[in-house]
């Protein structure tokens, strides 16, 4: 059993160690500050910073549009609809979405696309990563909001407020932590997905300046530096790894802290 | 907020409907068996035989399924039941690092150190010669990824076991460990098996880690040495010539519904175990 436990736990280990040591070299200020110059992926100078900036602005604006989302569909799953047959099928229906690979709903998207004739950009990964990561935070969202006791809301109701006063006021504050690490999280999964966004945010080698321009993201960055015949680039998809490693930590680190700090809102 | 909720009810049906509608042209220019179980592929002749990739698909899989759950079982007990408090809360923060971990990432490990093990260590050992890019490559990347579900959910469920039949097992003279095999499992045996469905739902539909390691040759693996080809890699692999050749976009769209079925299939499944075990235990 102790070798079972140390078989997962040296496995993350292996990982961040092989990945940091072949990708340590490479790093460097340049590979974050400039974007690709001409012939990047045959060895020549650049960095990666149109695929770091789009993956920030289409991770942002996905786990955005999806907080938007999840958020009335959380409440509404608890507050209104309860344990009727109505929020058990909302509720399936969100398990079934939870589980669908990333690269089905990139295909669905795609033939979206197609019907409509539009063309790869950061509007539609958007719109693909929001799909694929809302199911995500409105169930992490839905099981934090069931834990807040129910002496609370009755008390905001003995009080005279609304369902819709309490839920805004009185349960998002108590579930202000656990809706904070749903979104971590979800921002997390929307910034490392390939799959999604392989056909509906196409590549670029600079930074989009507007909506409907196709964007680079890191997922895509380190596949296509990886598939390229010279090592010095391959080292660089290691760096790039490496980036986007730290950006992941960064989200898990900010919602564990965010989580202690908030806890002084929270009735115990 | 009831439209957002009927939003999510609704879109499952998009989905299904959208991917449906792509997928016709292929589904009604041949028979559904001669897609599935013939192992020609040569969309420029329009012979499309999904069977070498379903097989490989259902290979990858199981594989993973059985190097992960043993190991991931074992680490859920020992951490549920017998770990010190320290350990407990140095594995935690671990798992749920290693559940954020994108899936590029592990694929890139999986190129930088399993295949280069794989290919210069077991493979000899075992007598054959191999590039590496394998089905156990893939298994074993795959297995790493999904053990943070398997962990979490079992350990829960273990935990949620009531102290009471413990101690009526202790008080009948049985060891720890009879307990825990004979009482706790067999209590949590539902728990654990929906545990396992999500993470067979979840390692048949990845993507990205899986096809930079399993070699994407589109033949029926027949050793573990073997490359493979999972329908999401054939997928990922080959939109860029979809449009160009007739149906070939239709069939990577079968290709898409044909996971969107068994990942449903399988999440209902586990959705109605976990409801049956709440239910049971209430």
């Amino acid at each position: 059993m102790l070798l079972s436990t140390s078989i997962v736990l040296g496995s993350l280990l292996a990982l961040f160690a092989v990945v940091i040591l072949k990708g340590a070299f490479a790093l460097s200020l340049s590979m974050i500050t400039e974007t690709p110059k001409a012939g990047y992926y045959l060895g020549g100078g650049g960095g990666i910073l149109n695929a770091i900036v789009g993956s920030l602005y289409l991770a942002s604006g996905a786990t955005a549009l999806a907080f938007v989302i999840s958020i009335p569909i959380a409440l509404f799953l608890n507050e209104y609809a309860g344990r009727s047959r109505f929020a058990s099928l909302t509720r399936l229906s969100l398990d079934i979405l939870w589980g669908i690979p990333s690269i089905v709903y990139g295909a669905f998207a795609f033939t979206i696309m197609l019907y409509l004739g539009a063309r790869a950009s950061l509007f539609w990964g958007i719109i693909t990563v929001t799909l694929f990561v809302f199911p995500i935070m409105t169930r992490a969202m839905d099981e934090v909001i069931a834990t807040v006791p129910l002496r609370l809301k009755e008390g905001s109701y003995a009080l005279g407020s609304t369902r819709l006063e309490t839920a805004l006021k009185v349960v998002t504050r108590q579930a202000l932590p656990g809706i904070l690490t749903a979104i971590l999280l979800a921002f997390g999964r929307a910034i490392g997905d390939a799959a999604s966004v392989l056909f509906t945010a196409g590549y670029t080698d600079s930074i989009p300046r507007s909506l409907f321009e196709p964007v680079a993201t890191l997922p895509l960055a380190i596949f296509f530096q990886l598939s390229t015949p010279t090592p010095e680039v391959q080292e660089r998809a290691y760096a790039s790894g490496i980036i986007l490693l730290i950006i992941v930590s960064i989200a898990s680190l900010a919602s564990r802290i965010s989580t202690r700090r908030l806890m002084k809102y929270v009735v115990k | 907020m009831l439209l957002a909720a009927i939003f999510s009810s609704l879109l499952v049906f998009i989905i299904t409907f959208a991917l449906i509608q792509s997928a016709a042209p292929i589904l009604t220019s041949q028979p559904l068996s001669k897609l599935l179980l013939t192992s020609y592929w040569h969309p420029t002749t329009g012979d499309f035989g999904f069977y070498p990739f379903i097989v490989g698909t259902l290979f990858v899989t199981g594989l993973t399924i059985v190097l992960a759950v043993p190991v991931c079982l074992l680490t859920a007990i020992y951490l549920a039941e017998y770990a010190p408090d320290k350990i407990r809360g140095t594995m935690k923060p671990a798992i749920d690092l290693l559940a954020g971990i994108p899936s590029v990432i592990f694929g890139l490990w999986g190129v930088l150190f399993v295949v280069p093990i794989i290919r210069n260590y077991v493979a000899p050992l075992s007598g054959t010669t191999s590039t590496g890019y394998s089905l156990l490559a893939g298994g074993v990347v795959l297995s790493i990824m999904v053990s943070p579900i398997i962990i979490s959910i079992s350990q829960e469920v273990i935990g949620t076991v009531p102290f009471r039949l413990r101690e009526a097992s202790f008080a009948l003279g049985a060891t720890k460990w009879q307990t825990t095999k004979h009482v706790v499992l067999r209590r949590a045996l539902p728990g654990i098996v929906a545990a396992v469905v999500l993470a067979f739902s979840r390692a048949f539909g990845e993507t990205m880690a899986v096809l930079m390691v399993v070699g994407n040759v589109a033949k029926v693996p027949s050793t573990l040495f073997d490359p493979a080809y999972p329908l999401p890699a054939l997928i990922a692999n080959n939109y860029g010539e979809m449009l160009s050749i007739p149906l070939y976009g239709s069939a990577l769209m079968l290709a898409a519904l044909i996971l969107l079925a068994v990942v449903a299939l399988f999440s209902v499944a586990a959705r109605i175990i976990l409801t049956k075990l709440e239910s049971r235990s209430t």
